[in-house]
């Protein structure tokens, strides 16, 4: 009974689990080594992967881009899935249900600062040279 | 036993909420990052700083430390203290490997003149990263805490839930470092 904590919040239903009870842990709800395996050589792949993409220069712009992105979303799917166990929460999912949130949360925070700092004037000051930006500094500081 | 496990499943779902209201730091860090990232004031940009090979063998460190920490869960259910000390141990190595890299990045990074002072990236870039190493610094310091307590006590239902927390803790790390991989060392070395 000792030991059924992280299995039982980790995994769900599994049943409180002690020493006496090892022999018979291959129920279906269990968190074995195999995720553990699995989460981590699709890691390392995807990882690898992604440098390999950028090292050898076939593809550029935005489709590298966006391929980067892709491989980093995966990965996160992987291991939130073969490291957090999220697939095996029991219901209700919370932890799903605050992690949807938070993404959301993320999505509008990232993406609303991006639109807003492209539309804003200043942006273009990357333009600029260090003396015209310090020019321009200068002229609205009196503001 | 089903008002402790109870106690304990209300006391890490409190816990992950923590680590979603750390997700939304880390956004706004991003968020920062991404609006700042061609601002180098006439410095250097990331494609002629950063080091692929040397961020690549960072990344690797960090995976292979939230690997052993799941090792380190599996032994622990298992009722493994031998395995369990073994699992931080590994852990704790290949996460102060990769800190020590970070610092060592940063500390070239300082030298040359190139630090958060420079400019707007790479003030974005240091906020960010730094975040990060000093997330895995706290993780390392708890590392240390379990390790002890765990020689002490053994595996008791309390050192188990916080064993727990602690993994999710340090594989949420490494989910937030696969994005500043990305994002700021691939994406910044391709975008010239």
């Amino acid at each position: 009974m000792d030991f059924h904590l992280y299995d039982c919040l980790l995994s769900g239903s599994y049943q409180g689990m002690n020493k006496a009870s090892v022999q018979h842990t291959r129920s279906p709800g269990r968190i074995t080594l195999l995720s553990y395996v699995i989460g981590f050589s699709a890691s390392v792949l995807l990882s690898l992967e992604a440098y390999i993409l950028v090292s050898r220069h076939e593809l550029s712009g935005h489709g590298l881009l966006i391929v980067l992105v892709g491989l980093a979303l995966v990965q996160l799917i992987v291991q939130l899935l073969f490291f957090l166990h999220l697939g095996r929460e029991t219901k209700p999912r919370l932890r799903l249900v605050a992690l949807a949130g938070v993404v959301m949360v993320i999505l509008i925070l990232v993406f609303g600062s991006l639109w807003i700092m492209h539309n804003l004037n200043y942006s273009h000051n990357r333009l600029l040279s260090p003396s015209q930006v310090n020019t321009y500094i200068n002229s609205q500081d009196g503001l | 036993m089903n008002e402790s496990s109870e106690g304990n499943s209300r006391t890490i779902f409190g816990f992950w909420i923590y680590l979603m209201t750390d997700c939304v730091l880390f956004a706004s860090l991003f968020a920062v990052y991404a609006v700042l990232h061609n601002n180098t004031y006439g410095g250097p940009s990331g494609s002629t700083l950063f080091s692929l090979p040397y961020v690549l063998g960072e990344t690797l460190l960090l995976l292979t430390s939230s690997f052993t920490c799941g090792l380190m869960m599996l032994a622990a259910s298992l009722g493994k203290v031998r395995h369990v000390l073994a699992g931080l141990v590994t852990t704790f190595l290949l996460g102060a490997g990769f800190l020590a890299m970070e610092i060592n990045e940063f500390h070239h990074l300082i030298s040359d003149g190139n630090g958060w002072r420079r400019s707007g990236f790479l003030s974005s870039y240091f906020t960010l990263v730094g975040t990060h190493g000093l997330h895995i610094a706290v993780g390392l310091l708890w590392l240390v805490l379990l390790t002890v307590r765990i020689l002490r006590r053994g595996l008791n239902p309390s050192s188990m839930r916080k064993l727990t927390l602690f993994s999710l803790f340090w594989h949420f790390l490494d989910i937030i470092w696969i994005f500043i991989f990305t994002i700021v060392y691939l994406v910044g070395v391709i975008k010239v």
